[in-house]
């Protein structure tokens, strides 16, 4: 498989309400309130609920995989939160995942540089991940 | 503020088994189907709480609540999967301060047996 440097990929879309910040609370073991309670994280000086940063870059790297094939195909990935994904009760809220092909190595291997938003707003900065195409 | 001398140190963790309970649950968040091996983020759900133990342990005196995730990446070298007894090393790689917070990059080695299946890197932001 030949790629080049610059194509775009489909786009595609998650959604995330409060019921999966719970399932991704229990299935990490990451229970911070600020991801559960709203009370508690606007306390905190958040607009309200947001999901974990680890989720929107697991459902991100899952878009990566998705597009090369499985897990297996990914081989480094890396990302900056920059902006949280801000979760309102009884909501679905997206994350609009797409990637540009970055770069090509010798090994096959391509860079896909990944762009995340949700409600029209990036919510992470610098995401790349180097994946091997199946 | 955290303890200078922790900054280069190395904290060896005890082994935990990965269950497949574990992997499903995560892949079940995700969307995906194939259970077989674990999703490239999986390792956080190890490395995280053992950066927790190591940082806020009192020869290091972080508190938790402060803490922001501010960047992470994976190097994955192999896939966990179910079975795995994995052993993660944490250490406190590098140290910054900028506006009054602190920025630490605590990097996990997992290791499987004798083999390194994962490296990450938690860039964690103690808010001031």
């Amino acid at each position: 498989m030949t790629f080049e440097v610059g194509t775009q990929l489909p786009e595609q879309v998650f959604y995330v309400d409060r019921a999966l910040l719970k399932q991704y609370a229990d299935a990490s073991g990451d229970q911070n309130p600020i991801h559960q309670n709203e009370e508690f994280a606007k306390s905190v000086g958040l607009p309200n609920v947001i999901a974990h940063g680890m989720l929107t870059m697991g459902l991100v790297g899952q878009y990566a995989a998705n597009w090369a094939g499985g897990s297996a195909q990914v081989k480094e990935y890396s990302a900056r939160f920059t902006k949280p994904v801000i979760v309102p009760a009884d909501e679905k809220v997206d994350l609009t995942v797409s990637a540009t092909i970055g770069e090509v190595f010798e090994d096959g291997s391509v860079r896909l540089d990944l762009n995340a938003t949700s409600a029209g707003v990036k919510v992470l900065g610098m995401a790349r991940a180097r994946v091997i195409k199946a | 503020m955290i303890q200078p001398d922790a900054i280069g140190r190395t904290f060896k963790g005890a082994e935990v088994t990965i269950s497949q309970n574990e992997i499903d649950a995560f892949c079940a968040v995700l969307g995906e189907k194939n259970t077989s091996i674990a999703p490239p983020t999986f390792s956080i759900r190890i490395s995280l709480d053992q950066s927790q133990a190591v940082l806020t342990s009192p020869e290091v005196g972080v508190n938790w609540d402060r803490i922001v995730h501010g960047d992470q990446k994976f190097e994955i070298h192999q896939p966990l999967k179910a079975g795995d007894v994995v052993r993660c090393d944490s250490t406190l790689e590098g140290y910054k301060q900028m506006a009054g917070n602190e920025f630490v990059t605590a990097r996990s080695d997992l290791y499987v047996g004798e083999k390194l299946a994962v490296t990450n890197w938690s860039t964690l932001v103690v808010r001031a």
